[in-house]
Order: C-alpha cells, then structure tokens, then sequence
C-alpha cells in the first residue's frame, strides 16, 4: 500500500516534469504547421527578402520587419549595454552596502513594470522629446530604441551582476598586490574573467529586445517599409503580428504565424548562444 | 592617495551609470504618478463598464480571477515537476537535461508567440473562444518555467542534512519531501509565485487574442474577458481617454509595486530563516 503510493507518486512528479517538453512541442507544432506553409506558399525567399508588404494585394515581403527588429535591437545594444554593464559593476563592485539595499529592489522593480506602462510612458515622454529634440514625426526608431534600452536595462544588470559577483575574488586580490587601483583591478582583472557570463547578459537582452511588442507597438510608428533614417517609423516582426491579428484572415493570416515563425527561429539561436555562453561560463 | 586619471573616470562612469538608471525609474514612476493621481475619481471603480465612465473595476476583477486560474493551473505542475528534478531524477539523468532546455527555452520565448500560440491552440483548436480559460492556460504555460526555477532553487537550498536525518528516523521518500523538505522551502517557492503573479498581472501581448478585450464582468470560465493591462493598453491606444489612461496606470503601477515588494519581503524571511 505504502509502496503503490509512492510508486504513483513517482509517476505524477515524472509526468508533471514532462509538462515544459509538452508545452515546447505543441508551440512549435501549431507554429509551424502554421506558419511553413504559407511560407511555401508565398514562397520562402519572397516571403523572407521580399520589400513589400501589402496583404490587400497579396505582397507579403516581411524583410522591411526583419530590418525593422534588427535596428530597435541594435539601437536598444547600443543605449542599454553599456549603462546596464556599468551600473552592473557599481551594484557588485562599488555600491554601498546600505544603498545596495535599495537598488537591488529596485532594478528588480524595473524587471516587473509592465510593458505597457513602459510604452505609455514612452509615449507620453520619449515620443514627444525626440520629436523636439531631432523633429520627425517622434514615432520613430530612434523613440523605439531609447526606450528599449532603458527596458533590457534590469536584465543585463541583474545577470552581469551575478557573473561579477562569481569570479574568484583572488582576480581582484591579484590586481591590488600588483599596486592597481581599485576601479583598475575591477575594470582589467575582474571583468575579463566575467566574460562570458557578461556576455550571456547582453545575449539575453538582445532576446528581451527583440521579443518585446506592446511598448514598442505604441511608439514605433509601425509603416511596414524599410526605414531611410532613425527618425522615420518603422515596423518590428512583433508589432506586425500585434497589428494585423485581429482581423486576419485565411493566407493572410497564415503568413502571420509564418512571421511568428521567423520570430521563433531568431529567439531559438538566440536562446541556444545564451545557454552555450552560460555553460562556457562554468 | 590621489588616483591616476583613469581609476577616477572610471569611478565616475560607474556612479554615473548609476544614477542615471535610477533617475529613469524615478522619473517613470513619478511621471505616471504625479500625472495619474489627480485623475483617479469614483467612476472609474463602477461595477459597471462604459464606454464613457471606463471603469476599470471589471477589468481589475478580471484580472484577479485570471491570475487565480493560471495558478490553480501552473502552480502544482510547477512545483512537482520541480521536485521530480531535485529529489527523484539521479545525476546525468538524460530526460532532466531535457526539461531544463525546454524549460529555458519557454522563458525566453516573447509573449506574443504565446499569444499566437493560444489563439491558434486553445481558442481555435480546442474550440474554447477568446475566454478566460484560454487565457488562463496560456498564461500558465508562460509562468511555468519561472515557478519550476524558484521551486527547484528553494528546494536546493534545503540542507542535506534535514532529508538524511528525516530517512533515518524511518520516513519514507514522500514523507520526507511533503512534511521536511517543502515545509522549509515554502518562502523560495512563495517569492516564485508571487513573480509569476506579477507576471500574469502585466501581460497585455499574450492576452489579446485569447482573452479577448470585452471590458465586463465574465458570465463564465469561456466568456472574453479584458485584464488591466490590457485595458490600460486600449485607453493609451484609442487616445480618447488619456487622463483615464494616466490613472489606470497609476493602479497598475501600485499593484505591481506591491507585488514586487511583497515578493521580496517573503525571499528575505527565507534569507533570515537559513
């Protein structure tokens, strides 16, 4: 009786681990069973590099999307990684005990502000600043990227944090006796051997910035053509998806799953690079 | 003794980064605050929607009933699949590599791919419609990975020593893992859960197209509902109501904080307790 019982029990802990490969499975058979064939359909290459995007006339090019997520990405690297990476080793390297005990709640704030509240605010202050500050129409890539920066901001600080945090304090030790500084025992002993883990950080990041949609939604103008300038609109692959769902129908609608699809893959290499760099790390 | 130039822009640069990062917070915070409290009014907490007084009572309602459901859903299987990976799996077990993966790979996946997923899943495939149950599973899905990695950190975190000095007193696995083990894992778990709430209340993506918007009180588990995120989300959207918006996200923002604080005042209670 007591063996049954924790025979059976055995068997349900064993099934419930097996809900997360469930759940990967279906996602990625109703995404693709979804998605490939309008991909096919379309055809890949004029689906993956085709400029237009015009559903009415049957155009479905979703590359002014791919260039559009590429740029708010690289824009959010460019503004979020180096703050995230120096605010990281202030938290681990110079902050004060009691003022840690404040920031540390408070980034982790910043990771559970929703993302609308974050568009809002987007829109109610970057949006209108940018457009006096460089003129344009404010909605713009430009917007987009500050803001997601500021987003990813939490995440690269709280896994560069750690990576500091974990590199053997004789690496700093070793710099000091050698007659460095403090800041130049940090910065040149303790972070290269933070490498990798720093890395996996703004991997990470890149993955946050290039998932997010509804902020972005709200402030990146969304016209669907290859932008000329950071001050013009742009369309993101989330946004496109956000933007159309609702009334979607039949291939139209296949080939917005077909753009979830090339969501996923982007989020898959990214996901695989992040967990490489964090095994390479131990 | 006077550092070189370098160590002292160095030192600035770090203080500068951040001060600059929590200047953004203050100013997002304070923003939304002093622009949304003047607006707060009565009508906005009406039982019942309009679309003139857009109250969001029904859709902070909404929001508590969804938030109930993906737990009642993602919470047991969370945490039992937690701890089939901590107390049953044996080292360089193939199938706990597999979990792990696929466990990281759904938290990194975006919310509207969840969104997507639901739509065509739940809401089309299973027949269930823009409803709260649709929601609800796919929100569950979405925090599972997050209560499976604080459950299995908290349970690590339980000493040997308890387990080892539970089995000599003659208890058996089950015993030791529900009366020894989670019994002093329960603050790591509890800080898990309430982030995964936290995460339930601010997602607008996913929700969309599998809870629907319909900004009322639900009839049943399959009616559309709209959270207030979502609610949020459509005010700022249409611009029609923007004062409205300012005071929605104000509620938004203070449930988040409260979650957020709450979350840690519990991990800090499992800090003290070791």
């Amino acid at each position: 009786m007591k063996k049954a019982r924790e025979t059976f029990m055995h068997i349900l802990f064993l099934i419930a681990a097996c809900t997360s490969i469930l759940a990967v499975v279906l996602i990625c058979v109703f995404l693709f069973s979804g998605g490939v064939p309008a991909m096919l359909e379309i055809g890949v290459f004029k689906f993956l590099f085709g400029t237009i995007w015009k559903p009415g006339n049957n155009l479905y090019g979703i590359f002014p999307m791919i260039i559009g997520s590429l740029y708010v990405t690289a824009g959010a690297i460019l503004f979020g990684v180096p703050l995230g990476l120096l605010a990281a080793v202030f938290m681990a390297r110079f902050c004060p005990k009691t003022l840690y005990r404040i920031l540390k709640p408070a980034i982790e704030l910043m990771a559970g502000i929703p993302s609308v509240i974050y568009g809002f605010f987007a829109l109610v202050v970057i949006v209108p600043w940018v457009k006096n500050t460089f003129g344009g129409r404010g909605q713009s890539i430009l917007a987009a990227a500050l803001l997601l920066g500021f987003m990813i901001l939490p995440t690269i600080i709280e896994v560069t944090e750690a990576a500091i945090r974990a590199v053997p304090n004789s690496y700093y030790e070793g710099g000091l006796a050698l007659g460095a500084s403090h800041e130049r025992s940090v910065f040149f002993a303790l972070l290269p051997g933070a490498r990798s883990g720093i890395l996996a950080g703004i991997v990470l990041g890149i993955g946050r910035a290039i998932g997010e949609t509804m902020a972005v939604m709200m402030i990146v103008g969304n016209q669907p053509r290859i932008p000329g300038s950071i001050l013009e609109g742009c369309r993101t692959l989330t946004t496109n998806i956000v933007m159309e769902m609702g009334y979607a129908a039949d291939l139209h609608k296949e080939a917005l799953i077909a753009t979830a699809v090339v969501l996923f893959v982007f989020i898959l290499i990214i996901n695989l690079s992040f967990s490489a760099l964090k095994r390479r790390g131990k | 003794m006077r550092k070189d130039f370098l160590s002292r822009l160095l030192r600035f640069l770090v203080w500068a980064a951040a001060i600059i990062t929590m200047s953004l917070l203050i100013l997002l915070v304070g923003y939304i605050l002093i622009n949304g409290i003047p607006h707060l009014k009565a009508s906005l907490f009406d039982l019942n929607y309009t679309s003139d007084n857009v109250s969001m009572l029904p859709s902070i309602i909404n929001t508590v009933l969804m938030t109930i459901i993906s737990l009642l859903i993602a919470a047991p299987i969370g945490i039992c699949s937690a701890i089939y990976l901590v107390e049953y799996a044996k080292r360089g077990n193939k199938l706990v590599e597999v979990v792990r993966i696929t466990a990281e790979t759904l938290s990194g996946i975006p919310s509207i791919v969840y969104g997507l997923f639901g739509a065509i899943f739940f809401v089309t495939v299973l027949g269930w419609g823009l409803s709260l149950l649709s929601g609800a599973f796919t929100m569950a899905i979405m925090i599972l990975p997050l209560i499976m990695r604080t459950t299995e950190e908290a349970l690590k975190s339980v000493p040997d020593s308890y387990r080892e000095g539970s089995f000599g007193l003659g208890a058996g696995r089950l015993r030791t893992i529900f009366r020894v083990v989670l019994p002093s894992a329960v603050p790591g778990i509890l800080s898990g859960v309430i982030l995964a709430i936290g995460r339930v209340v601010g997602e607008t993506a996913a929700l969309m197209f599998t809870a629907g918007t319909v900004a009322k009180l639900p009839k049943s588990i399959l009616s559309s509902t709209r959270t207030l995120s979502v609610h949020m989300y459509t005010l700022a959207n249409e611009g029609l109501h923007v004062d409205e918006a300012y005071a929605t996200a104000v509620v938004l923002l203070v449930i988040v904080i409260l979650i957020n604080g709450l979350s840690s005042l519990v991990a800090k209670r499992l800090g003290k307790g070791e």
